[in-house]
């Protein structure tokens, strides 16, 4: 089911890229903003082929924000394109004023989402960028899992009415959908049906999550994965419904857990039909320098550390 | 452009000043020293220089103007309710519970063309609304006006590059200078001066007037519309409070509304 062959692997942001370039072709109030980080969003796609409807700020994401305001209420739409953490981070009051407030359709690529910047440390990895962004009224949390998502999510954004932020990444992964897979915003997709248990991840933890599984059912767990590609608006059936035909439930996300994908979903299963939840993610700490995936290990992102958390959450059904 | 008669203007930026005044009184809060500051600057925007039609607030040609400095909304909306934008019976509703008359200008109202308020982000915000227009090939021009203190911010100078940079001719931004932010003197806040230069070294061409002068207003608006291949900078000099002896250039006027015996003996000093 996976094509472990890395030369197929693809990055997120690459999805994002030709997103932006087939609205381009199509559509001539797409304009898309860069703050200094153009080839690395692969903004310099549409830049290439569309470079009047290309803005250029230099380092200065605040002044993106708002001016992608500007152009959303002159009838364009809008495509803001920097590093997740200083997207989210820097700009994350001109985002809820200049762009949540008003409710305008501005669309953020952030990318370098998570650990997998890798050597840049700290600084540069975005552990943060769901937390921030759901909170903010009207704004949608987009975390594709792989490169075609990320592309059909980028041209869903375009025609969904008010602002959406999508958290991409820089390393390749592998394929995990299909071109003809429906893909809708706020739906999330059942990717392996299971019955002891369901786990519900985003981004890179949906492979992960896939790779947990091979080995649980190895061992006899029957395991569901939910690929939750929009934390926002979370999709609350497939949740309740998980929660209720596998009666426990694992989020995993390469994200803080505080305020996370796991949080979101765990605020639903609370509220709507409690069952035993473990969560996989990031616990209360910043990142460091290493390779990506020795970080994966060292901060316990692994398909084995979610391999335990199904395990312990099992004890408790 | 034909100028509109100077005896009229002033009575009617007296009419202006006692709707605000009327308006902060019975919401009980608001910002009187900045709404009363920049009383002239709109209500020229709005009776000599904006194209627009208040009957189709949303017509795709007008022209735009973002009031950055948002706690000074009373004197736009008093300005879009003269205008016939909305019904003038609406300002009695500012601040309150369910009204378009946001405590900061809200988008949703007649006339209003972006949610302001914190601090920094209008200049952007008119940016992209003039970059719009040249992708467009449209005429449009854009108008914003900042307070002095607002200038501390940042990303006004970060806008102020990206105008430069894209040669905004279509943009002015306007400063609101009456020397006062909330803590006092803007010369012990932080200083700013010399503001003129800093816009100029920054490639706006800039003017400096008088911005409760009618003529000197329409002037800079005039030569603003003639510059080509930069944008422009107004710096307004303004009185905080202007046009009532006791609130002028007083910094503890910046976020309270008047009481009932303050606004009758303000509006007396209006007759």
């Amino acid at each position: 089911m996976i094509n472990e062959d890395k030369s197929t692997w693809k990055a997120t942001r690459d999805g994002y890229g030709k997103g932006l370039l087939k609205l381009g072709k199509e559509h001539k109030n797409t304009v898309v903003l860069s703050a200094d980080l153009t080839e690395s969003t692969r903004a310099n796609w549409f830049k290439d082929e569309f470079p009047e409807r290309f803005f250029s700020f230099g380092v200065a994401e605040q002044d993106m924000m708002s001016t992608a305001a500007g152009f959303a209420l002159s009838g364009k739409v809008p495509f803001c394109c920097t590093f997740g953490v200083f997207a989210t981070g820097r700009a994350w009051e001109q985002i809820r004023v200049s762009v949540a407030y008003m409710n305008l359709n501005i669309n953020i690529g952030g990318t370098h989402g998570g650990l997998l910047t890798g050597g840049d440390g700290a600084t540069h990895q975005a552990l943060e960028e769901i937390a921030l962004m759901r909170i903010l009224p009207n704004m949608k949390v987009i975390v594709p899992c792989d490169m075609i998502e990320a592309e059909k999510a980028t041209i869903a954004s375009y025609y969904t009415d008010g602002p959406a932020y999508l958290r991409l990444g820089r390393e390749k992964l592998p394929i995990l959908t299909n071109e003809n897979d429906k893909f809708e915003i706020g739906k999330a997709t059942t990717i392996k049906d299971g019955k002891d248990l369901t786990i519900i991840a985003c981004g890179v933890m949906v492979y992960h999550a896939l790779k947990a599984s091979e080995e649980l059912e190895k061992e006899g767990i029957s395991v569901r994965i939910i690929n939750i590609h929009t934390v926002k608006p979370i999709d609350k059936e497939a949740i309740i419904k998980a929660a209720k035909e596998t009666k426990a439930i694992v989020t995993a996300e390469e994200h803080l857990l505080a305020g996370g994908m796991g949080s979101a979903v765990s605020e639903v299963l609370i509220q709507e039909h409690p069952v035993p939840v473990r969560m996989v993610g990031v616990d209360d700490r910043f990142g460091e320098s290493g390779t990506p995936w020795e970080l994966m290990k060292h901060l316990k992102l692994m398909p084995n550390d979610i391999a335990l958390a199904c395990k312990s959450v099992l004890r408790k059904r | 452009m034909k100028r509109p008669d100077l005896k009229k203007l002033e009575e009617q930026a007296k009419d202006l000043r006692r709707d605000i005044l009327n308006m902060l009184a019975e919401a009980g809060g608001g910002h009187t020293g900045s709404s009363l500051s920049c009383v002239e600057i709109i209500f020229t925007l709005y009776a000599y220089t904006l194209r627009y039609d208040a009957k189709r607030p949303d017509w795709d040609n007008r022209d735009r103007f973002v009031l950055s400095k948002g706690h000074g909304c009373p004197a736009l909306y008093a300005v879009l309710a003269h205008f016939g934008f909305f019904p003038k019976e609406k300002l009695k509703t500012l601040r309150k519970l369910g009204s378009l008359l946001q405590g900061h200008p809200q988008l949703g109202l007649p006339g209003l063309e972006a949610s302001t308020g914190s601090l920094g982000q209008g200049l952007s915000i008119a940016n992209g609304m003039a970059l719009s227009a040249k992708l467009d090939k449209k005429d449009t021009r854009v108008y914003c006006m900042l307070g002095d203190g607002e200038v501390n911010e940042g990303q006004v100078w970060e806008a102020a590059m990206t105008a430069a940079h894209y040669k905004l001719d279509n943009l002015c931004a306007i400063i609101d200078f009456n020397k006062l932010q909330i803590d006092g003197f803007l010369c012990d806040v932080k200083g700013l001066e010399p503001l003129k230069d800093k816009w100029h070294s920054f490639g706006f061409h800039s003017i400096e007037i008088d911005g409760h002068d009618f003529n000197q207003i329409m002037d800079a608006l005039d030569e603003a519309s003639g510059v080509k291949e930069k944008p422009t900078l107004i710096l307004a000099h303004t009185t905080k409070g202007k046009g009532i002896s006791f609130i002028e250039n007083k910094a503890e006027w910046h976020g309270i509304a008047p009481k009932p015996d303050e606004l009758t003996r303000a509006l007396k000093e209006l007759e």
